[in-house]
């Protein structure tokens, strides 16, 4: 009995400890004038000099969070209980959110930085006017491949994947819409179809090709083509920058029949408190030398004219990840189809993972 | 292992190196000069730098220590307490039911935990933050600590107890002096299995959180879309350096303080 | 055993938390199950739940918990009555613990380089002669990444049963004539049976529920009723549906608890097994 007293003991002091040690940590930003803003993005996406710098330059002090995935921020900002002022979601979740009524109408007046965004990704139809959100980054989604591996093989089309060839080589990612999307595309229909008949078919092509697939992956694809693990991959154009970073065999292409063009755009959310200081962000990140550092940080494109232009040249003229405007008009940006069609995205998709084995 | 034989010995040592196996490829590449966890290009320091210029991470390091001290504290205090509730239960029906409930957080996929621990504390008005994961923690860990303790109470001979009362001992007495000292055994068990319970859990906390409090599982997890950096690996060498040294320090010291005692036994 | 003035004090913390963070979840998920994605109330999740599908992944999570259960049984067994040898065995123990204190997500990665096609354990095969092998995205890496995160589950209730055992009755049993094999498997296994009961408990449970596993390592050609339950809550949003699949497996629970405590022995712990 002692000895789990003393042990006892020695947790509630050695907590005390660590928890006075933290209070002294958390306080070393220093309380300020002009309050804080709570900032809930993905990880590891903003460079973290940038934050600094804000708080430096406007004395708001930056509380920062992050999330793994758009419906799990979406879960949290719904119910409430939180205080976010700026979150980061992707275009079918901003549709998502404003149908919802999660979010706040931006007053695009108190953004002047705004007119440095390339007028190409501003009134999408995600979001008319831009009414809730202001771009952050943006990219394509394709075949990254690995020549080095493949004999001769090369990607043009979506058909492509389908050679018997790439026997256990191809590896997609985990999210109904994308996979579902690509059988949709390789069939020359639209990624946002809600015809039931071509969801079928597409869904019947990509049965197919179960032999070619090795796994069905989140985010570890990034480690497993740079490991040369796995030769193909069906992945977003940002992590196909990661890979590329990491191993300079790898390649990226979109293919020609067209495919998804995504955004992250920066939103104001129900929950913001400090109105002000959301804008101040928001505005900051806009600034053209802001966003080039941090694109040159996450590695993602930026929809920042201005900014690209200082940026190195080598980057913004790689038409992989900045693809032209003829380029771009193959692809289309997704839709929010409603929760009932995402459920039936994501029953066939659930079909096609079981008919894997 | 001084009284084995050689071939638990070697037994015991493969079942060592694939329990450490992951740990040390973890640690391996945090002194990768190159930025990801393949191609080893040269041995470097830099990550390991980097952890303690980030006051956020050592921040989010702190916390998570926190809650998992603190958590499976409270969770083994009050699963020794079901524990011993659970044992002394005439009714076997009854017994039964209990446990089962018991059971239901161990079943319970996180996601669903998560979502209604969330709805339950917005309902009840408690602030998202250090309180609420905290309090999550301690909810999850508890059942290990019942299923952990209950074979002890379970072999405990009820004549022992009788002996106790023959000799006069008090209620409180045969708690403290008999009961607790023979399953202490499943009381640390629970504690420790509590800890890694608290320490593996990203997806209840994800839902619980706000308010700038984070752990190291929430911001590990977010990380993966853009790319866990080095950095993560240098601070898991380090926990697990200063962890380990810990433990054997602590073991050498409370040993040595009993060792007559221990010296009688076998 | 008239313990009653003692029962008031104990059980109510265990008792409010009972109340608070299982029966009013439970309550909650049972509410959610009746209602489809607009709300209204319904019985059509229960009926989707008896299509081919859900009858499918329910087959598949119990014949994968099954195997992660044995396989984590067998190899736990051994360890557990080994390390009870050794002359530091609780240090030896917590060291077992240690590696599960290391992040998942980040031991899974570890995983995911160590059995790939480049990975040291390939590179030994290769010396071996055997050759290099496909490990990652099968069943047995699967399984194998499962029994790792549970065997020290497994571990410590059957080493604090073989701890406590009296060598005397092992000693006796030797005197009587009995072989190692038989010591074990009339004396000391049937004494740790509660300590087994428990691992296994603690094990089966949360394997019918695995996730994040089946898409890391398995690459989604494994999918569990808890992947299922994954994504209706958190992709599809359809809560009504997520929380039928938790309701079936909460029941499933239920009976493996009650075909389970059917024979309670070594409950006296006297020796009197049987």
């Amino acid at each position: 009995m002692k000895d789990i007293i003393r042990v006892a003991a020695l947790i509630v002091v050695v907590s005390a400890i660590l928890m006075f040690v933290n209070a002294k940590l958390n306080a070393s930003g220093g309380p300020s004038a002009k309050g804080t803003i709570s900032v809930y993005n993905w990880g590891e996406y903003i460079d973290p000099d940038l934050l600094k710098q804000f708080e430096k330059e406007t004395g708001i002090k930056v509380i920062y969070e992050t999330f793994d995935s758009n419906e799990g921020m979406m879960g949290k900002i719904e119910q409430g209980g939180t205080s976010y002022d700026i979150t980061m979601p992707s275009e079918y979740a901003i549709a998502m959110m404003a149908e919802k009524d999660l979010l706040l109408p931006i007053d695009l007046e108190k953004i002047p930085n705004i007119k440095h965004i390339d007028p190409y990704f501003l009134d999408l139809a995600f979001d008319p006017n831009n009414k809730y959100s202001i771009p952050y980054f943006w990219g394509t989604l394709g075949i990254a491949y690995n020549p080095s591996l493949l004999e001769g093989q090369t990607f043009e089309s979506w058909d492509n994947l389908w050679n018997s060839s790439l026997k256990n080589e191809v590896v997609l990612v985990d999210s109904a819409r994308e996979v579902i999307g690509m059988g949709l595309n390789s069939l020359g229909n639209s990624l946002n179809s809600t015809d039931l008949d071509e969801l079928r078919e597409a869904t019947d092509k990509l049965k197919k090709m179960s032999p070619n697939v090795k796994a069905v992956i989140g985010d570890e694809v990034t480690q497993l083509m740079v490991n040369e693990e796995a030769a193909v991959a069906l992945t977003w154009s940002g992590q196909a920058a990661d890979m590329m970073y990491e191993n300079e065999n790898i390649d990226y292409i979109v293919p020609e029949e067209g495919s998804n063009l995504w955004f992250d755009n920066m939103v104001i959310p129900r929950t913001a408190s400090n109105l002000e200081g959301a804008y101040a962000f928001i505005n900051f990140m806009l600034d053209p030398e802001v966003a080039a550092q941090n694109a040159d940080y996450v590695g993602y494109s930026t929809p920042n004219k201005t900014a690209l232009d200082l940026m190195d040249p080598e980057v913004t003229s790689d038409e992989r990840f900045y693809p032209d405007e003829e380029a771009r008009d193959h692809l289309e940006v997704y839709k929010n189809l409603g929760l009932e069609m995402l459920g039936h995205y994501n029953e066939l998709f659930l079909e096609f993972k079981m008919d894997m084995k | 292992m001084g009284k084995l034989s050689k071939l638990p010995k070697i037994y015991l040592i493969i079942i060592f190196i694939i329990l450490y196996a992951p740990i040390f490829y973890l640690i391996f590449y945090s002194f990768n000069s190159g930025g990801s966890m393949s191609n080893f290009e040269s041995f470097t320091l830099d990550h390991y730098k980097a952890v303690f210029e980030d006051t956020r991470l050592i921040v989010i390091l702190i916390n998570t220590v926190v809650v998992a001290l603190l958590s499976a504290l409270v969770s083994t205090t009050i699963g020794v307490l079901g524990a011993l509730a659970i044992v002394f239960m005439r009714n076997k029906a009854m017994r039964n039911a209990v446990l089962s409930l018991n059971n239901i957080l161990i079943v319970s996929p996180d996601v669903i935990i998560g979502a209604s621990f969330l709805i339950l504390f917005t309902l009840v008005g408690i602030k998202l933050g250090f309180a609420s994961v905290l309090i999550s923690h301690i909810a999850f860990s508890i059942p290990i600590v019942v299923i952990m303790v209950l074979p002890k109470l379970q072999e405990m001979s009820p004549s022992l107890i009788d002996a106790a009362l023959d000799l006069g001992a008090s209620k409180r007495d045969i708690l403290t002096r008999v009961i607790i000292p023979f399953i202490k055994p499943g009381i640390f068990a629970g504690f420790f299995l509590a800890l890694t319970y608290s320490l593996d859990d990203f997806a209840v906390t994800f839902f619980v959180t706000g308010n700038g409090f984070s752990t190291l599982s929430v911001e590990i997890y977010s990380m993966a879309r853009a790319g866990i950096t080095l950095t993560i690996n240098a601070l898991t060498g380090l926990i697990f350096i200063v962890t380990v040294t810990l433990v054997i320090g602590y073991y050498f010291i409370s040993r040595k303080a009993k060792t007559p005692i221990a010296g009688v036994r076998k | 055993m008239n313990n009653k003035p003692l029962r008031p004090l104990y059980i109510i913390p265990y008792g409010a938390w009972i109340l608070f963070f299982v029966i009013a979840p439970i309550a909650l998920i049972v509410y959610y199950s009746f209602f489809d994605l607009s709300g209204n109330f319904t019985f059509e999740n229960y009926q989707n739940f008896f299509t081919s599908v859900y009858f499918k992944l329910t087959i598949s999570s119990f014949w994968y918990a099954f195997l992660i259960t044995f396989f984590s049984l067998l190899f736990a067994y051994p360890t557990a009555y080994f390390l009870t040898k050794t002359t530091h065995k609780q240090l030896w123990l917590l060291l077992i613990i240690i590696p599960s204190w290391i992040n998942l997500l980040l031991k899974t990665y570890a995983f995911i380089g160590l059995l790939g096609l480049y990975g040291p354990v390939n590179a030994f095969l290769e010396m071996t002669g055997l050759g290099k092998q496909q490990l990652l995205f099968t069943d047995f890496s699967f399984v194998f990444v499962a029994v790792y995160i549970f065997i020290p589950f497994m571990i410590l209730p059957i080493f604090n049963s073989l701890d406590k055992l009296s060598p005397a009755l092992i000693d006796a049993s030797y005197d009587l004539g009995a072989n190692t094999w038989t010591t074990f498997r009339r004396v000391i296994f049937p004494l740790t049976l509660n300590g087994v009961k428990s691992g296994i408990q603690v094990v089966f449970i949360p394997a019918l529920s695995l996730f994040m596993i089946t898409r890391l390592i398995a690459g989604n050609k494994v999918i569990t009723l808890g992947t299922a339950i994954e994504q209706q809550f958190l992709v599809t949003q359809n809560w009504g549906m997520g929380s039928t699949i938790a309701v079936f497996l909460i029941l499933f629970m239920f009976i493996i608890m009650l075909v389970t405590s059917g024979s309670e022995r070594g409950k006296t712990g006297n020796g009197k097994v049987k």
